[in-house]
C-alpha cells in the first residue's frame, strides 16, 4: 500500500514553547491510524498542521502528494476534518448545515442534495434533519460534526478525539462509523488520549507525548516493546503513600518498574501472580491498605506507562 | 444574523423610529423650522444697482428673518478672511455690474453701437466646515439668479411675440422691456421659502428629514457593521471559522465574504431607511445617481470601521460593547443628533474621523441640490477612510492570529 500521508519533522513552536517537535510517520491507503497521547500532547497541533490550519514552523507533510505548505488547496480536496470541538450553526437544521458546508466543498444542485441525504443516512439523522442543532443531544451533535466531513467523500479523514464528552452508546456509534468508514476504504487518521479506543480502532498507533512522537507501529509491535510483562495495579488507600510502597517494591526480584499514579502503584512485573504474595507483604510491613488489585495484560497504557513513567490520563 | 429578529428589529426600526421622534421634536411634522438658524451670512454688494440690491435684501427680507442673519461689507477680501476664521457661513459678493449685465443703460437697448457687457458671476464664497449652511445660502442665490434668468427669457419672448403680431408698436418696445426688467428684481413671491412649496413657484426646501433620516441611518449603520463584525469573532469561539478555513476556500475568500456580507447588510439597511423615508414622508433625497454612490460609499467607510471594531476586539462580547460606544460617540460626533456647525470648530475638525460626518455632508448636498460632482469630497472621503480602515484590520486580524495559520 502507498502512504497518502507522509509527515516529516513537523515542528510547531509558540515562541519558546514548542508544541510538536520533529515529530515523522505516515499512513498508508485504507489504514486507520490512532495518535496516542495525554492531554496537552501536541495531538490536535499535529492535525491542525495536517489539515492546512495552522503554518508549521518547520518540516512538511505530503497529503496525497500534495504538500500542506506548498499546495495547501488540494490537500484540502483531499481530506475531510472532525473536529474536537463542534463546529456547527446552531440556528441551521442538520439539514441545511450540511448543505452549508457541502456548498463550502463545491457541491451543489442535484448533488449536494443526493450526497447530504447519504450522510444524513449514514449518521442516522434522517428523521431529525429538519430540526435545529440546537435541540440535538450532545452525541446528535457529534454525529451532525462527522457527517460535515464526510459530505465530499475524502480519502483522508481526520477525526480528533470525537467521543470527548458524550454518552457510552453515541461513543459505541461513533466508533462503529468509523470502521464502516474504513470498510468503506476510507483512510482515517484518529487522535485519542482513550487506549481502548485506539485499541479497537487501529491498524497502527503513534504515541504522541510532550509534542514528540515517542512510539510508532502495530499493537503487537508496540507491546512486545514492553516484553512479556503484565502489569500489577494496586490500588490504595487515599490516606496512605504510595511513593514509599512504590519505592519499597523496587527492591522485589522480578519488579521491573513501579510507578505511581495517584493512588495507584502500577508494577511491572514478568509474572504478576509470583510476585502478589511480596507486594502484599510490603505493604502490609508498611501498614499500608490495599483497596483493590487488578492484573492487566500489555496494553497500549503499559507501553505508555512503561515509555514515560506516566499513566495516559496523567 | 437575519434569523436575529432582535437585532434586525433593532437595525431597521429604530433608526425609523428615532427619525420620527427627531422629527416630531424639531417640529417637522407641525410646520416648525428646519432647526437651522441665523445662519451668518456676509453680502459684498459692489453692484448698487436694482438687481444688486434686490438680492442683497432678499437676505433680511421678512421671509428669511429667522433663517438668514446678514451682514454687510464693502471688502471682499475682508470678508473671505472671516469666512477662513469662520466667522460667517458664507459671504455673497455681487459684482460690480451685475445689475448692467442683465438690464442695459437707458436709451442703449436698440442702439447700434451697444456692445452687450461681459457677463459676471456672483460669487459664494463658502466656509467648508459649515456645509449645511454655505449650502442654504448658495441654494439662495442659485434661486434668485434662476428667477431672474426666467423672468428675463419669458419677458422677451412676449415683447418680441407682441412686436412681431403688430401688438406692440417698436417705439414702445423699449419702455416695456424696462418696465419688465424693472419688475424682474421686484418678484412679489418671496424668491426662497422654507418648509413649503409655493404654487407655481419651484421654492428651494431645506426638509430637516433630509438631515435626520441620514443622521439616524448613518449613526443605525454603525451598529450594523459592529454587529456584523461580532459574526467573525462568533464564528471563531463556535468553531465554524477553523471549519471554513479548512475548506478548500482561501483565507482571502473567508474574509472577503464576511466584509461583502456585513457591506451588503449596511446597505440593505441604510437602503430600506431611504425608501421608507421617501414614501411615508415624503422625503427628498435628491440626485439619484449621487444618492446611490454616496450611500455605497459611507456603507464602505463605516464597514472599516466595523472591521477595524472587530480586529482590535478578543470576542464577540466586546466588538458588541465596543460597537455600541462607537455607534452613539460617532452619532454625536458626526451630526448625527446635533448639526455639526452648532458645535466647536475642534470637534467639527475631529469630526472627519467619522463616517457619520462625511456622510451627512454629502446627504446635506444632495437635499440642496447638489449632484454626483459635488459629492466627490464626502465620497472620495468615505472610500479612503474605509479601504484605510480596512487595511488596519487586516493587519490587525493577521498580528492577533484570528484569521492567520
Amino acid at each position: 500500500m502507498s502512504a497518502i500521508l507522509d509527515v516529516q519533522n513537523l515542528v510547531k513552536k509558540y515562541g519558546d514553547f514548542t508544541a510538536v517537535n520533529g515529530i515523522t510517520f505516515d499512513i498508508k491507503e485504507g489504514e486507520v491510524f490512532s495518535l496516542l497521547g495525554p492531554n496537552g500532547a501536541g495531538k490536535t497541533t499535529t492535525l491542525s498542521m495536517l489539515s492546512t490550519l495552522y503554518i508549521p514552523t518547520s518540516g512538511d507533510a505530503t497529503i496525497g502528494g500534495h504538500s500542506i505548505t506548498k499546495n495547501p488547496m488540494a490537500v484540502k480536496q483531499v481530506i475531510g476534518v472532525v473536529p474536537q470541538e463542534l463546529a456547527l450553526y446552531e440556528d441551521l437544521t442538520a439539514r441545511e448545515n450540511l448543505i452549508f458546508w457541502g456548498q463550502m466543498y463545491g457541491l451543489s444542485g442535484k448533488p449536494l442534495s443526493s450526497r447530504v441525504d447519504e450522510v444524513l443516512e449514514q449518521i442516522g439523522l434522517t428523521d431529525k434533519a429538519k430540526n435545529r442543532v440546537r435541540t440535538y443531544s450532545g452525541g446528535m451533535k457529534r454525529r451532525v460534526n462527522i457527517g460535515v466531513g464526510l459530505l465530499h467523500k475524502p480519502r483522508l479523514l481526520f477525526m480528533d478525539e470525537p467521543t470527548v464528552g458524550i454518552d457510552p452508546q453515541s461513543r459505541r456509534a461513533i466508533l462503529d462509523t468509523v470502521k464502516d468508514l474504513n470498510q468503506q476504504g476510507m483512510t482515517v487518521l484518529y487522535t485519542t488520549h482513550y487506549m481502548e479506543e485506539a485499541q479497537e480502532l487501529s491498524d497502527r498507533v503513534g504515541i504522541i507525548d510532550h509534542g514528540e512522537l515517542i512510539a510508532l507501529g502495530t499493537q503487537k509491535e508496540l507491546t512486545q516493546q514492553v516484553g512479556h510483562t503484565e502489569t500489577l495495579i494496586l490500588h490504595i488507600a487515599e490516606s496512605d503513600d504510595p511513593e514509599a510502597l512504590a519505592n519499597s517494591l523496587k527492591d522485589l526480584h522480578d519488579v521491573l518498574e513501579a510507578n505511581v499514579t495517584d493512588h495507584e502503584v502500577s508494577i511491572i512485573t514478568p509474572d504478576a501472580e509470583d510476585i502478589l504474595a511480596s507486594v502484599v507483604s510490603k505493604a502490609n510491613e508498611r501498614g499500608i491498605k490495599i483497596r483493590s488489585i487488578d492484573i492487566r495484560e500489555p496494553n497500549l497504557e503499559a507501553v505508555f506507562l512503561h515509555l514515560t513513567g506516566r499513566a495516559l490520563r496523567d | 444574523m437575519f434569523r436575529d429578529r432582535a437585532a434586525l428589529t433593532f437595525m431597521l426600526l429604530a433608526p425609523f423610529l428615532l427619525t420620527i421622534g427627531m422629527g416630531f421634536v424639531t417640529g417637522r411634522f407641525s410646520g416648525g423650522s428646519s432647526g437651522l438658524s441665523d445662519i451668518p451670512v456676509i453680502i459684498v454688494n459692489l453692484d448698487h444697482e436694482q438687481l444688486g440690491d434686490a438680492l442683497a435684501d432678499t437676505f433680511s427680507s421678512q421671509e428669511l428673518a429667522d433663517l438668514m442673519e446678514p451682514s454687510a461689507s464693502s471688502d471682499p477680501a475682508a470678508a473671505r478672511r472671516l469666512i477662513d476664521e469662520d466667522q460667517a457661513a458664507a459671504v455673497v459678493i455681487i459684482p460690480e455690474g451685475f445689475t448692467r449685465s442683465i438690464i442695459p443703460a437707458e436709451g442703449t437697448l436698440f442702439d447700434p453701437n451697444y456692445v452687450e457687457p461681459e457677463p459676471v458671476k456672483i460669487e459664494v464664497y463658502a466656509n467648508p466646515s459649515r456645509p449645511t449652511s454655505a449650502g442654504v445660502v448658495k441654494a439662495i442665490v442659485d434661486e434668485f439668479v434662476s428667477r431672474l434668468e426666467e423672468g428675463r427669457t419669458s419677458g422677451m419672448t412676449s415683447i418680441t411675440q407682441l412686436t412681431l403680431s403688430g401688438l406692440l408698436d417698436p417705439q414702445q418696445v423699449e419702455s416695456e422691456a424696462r418696465q419688465l426688467f424693472d419688475n424682474v428684481g421686484q418678484s412679489e413671491s418671496p424668491a426662497i421659502t422654507l418648509k413649503k412649496n409655493q404654487e407655481g413657484a419651484a421654492a428651494v426646501e431645506f426638509d430637516i428629514l433630509a438631515y435626520m433620516a441620514p443622521g439616524m441611518a448613518l449613526m443605525f449603520l454603525m451598529y450594523t457593521v459592529s454587529y456584523g463584525g461580532r459574526s467573525i469573532l462568533a464564528e471563531r469561539s463556535q468553531g465554524t471559522l477553523p471549519r471554513l478555513l479548512i475548506s478548500p476556500t482561501s483565507t482571502s475568500q473567508v474574509l472577503g465574504g464576511k466584509v461583502l456580507g456585513i457591506f451588503f447588510m449596511g446597505l440593505a439597511q441604510v437602503g430600506i431607511l431611504i425608501l421608507a423615508s421617501s414614501i411615508f414622508f415624503g422625503v427628498q433625497w435628491g440626485d439619484a445617481i449621487g444618492l446611490v454612490v454616496l450611500i455605497l460609499a459611507a456603507v464602505f467607510g463605516a464597514t472599516g470601521w466595523g472591521m477595524l471594531i472587530t480586529a482590535l476586539s478578543r470576542t464577540p462580547g466586546q466588538v458588541a460593547n465596543v460597537g455600541s460606544a462607537i455607534m452613539l460617540i460617532f452619532g454625536i460626533l458626526g451630526g448625527s443628533f446635533i448639526n455639526l456647525e452648532q458645535m466647536p470648530a475642534a470637534i467639527r475638525i475631529f469630526s472627519k474621523i467619522t463616517p457619520n460626518a462625511w456622510g451627512l455632508d454629502g446627504f446635506t448636498t444632495l437635499a440642496l441640490g447638489g449632484t454626483l460632482p459635488s459629492l466627490m469630497e464626502p465620497i472620495a472621503a468615505l472610500l479612503i477612510m474605509g479601504a484605510l480602515l480596512f487595511g488596519i484590520a487586516v493587519f490587525v486580524f493577521n498580528r492577533n492570529g484570528i484569521m492567520q495559520k
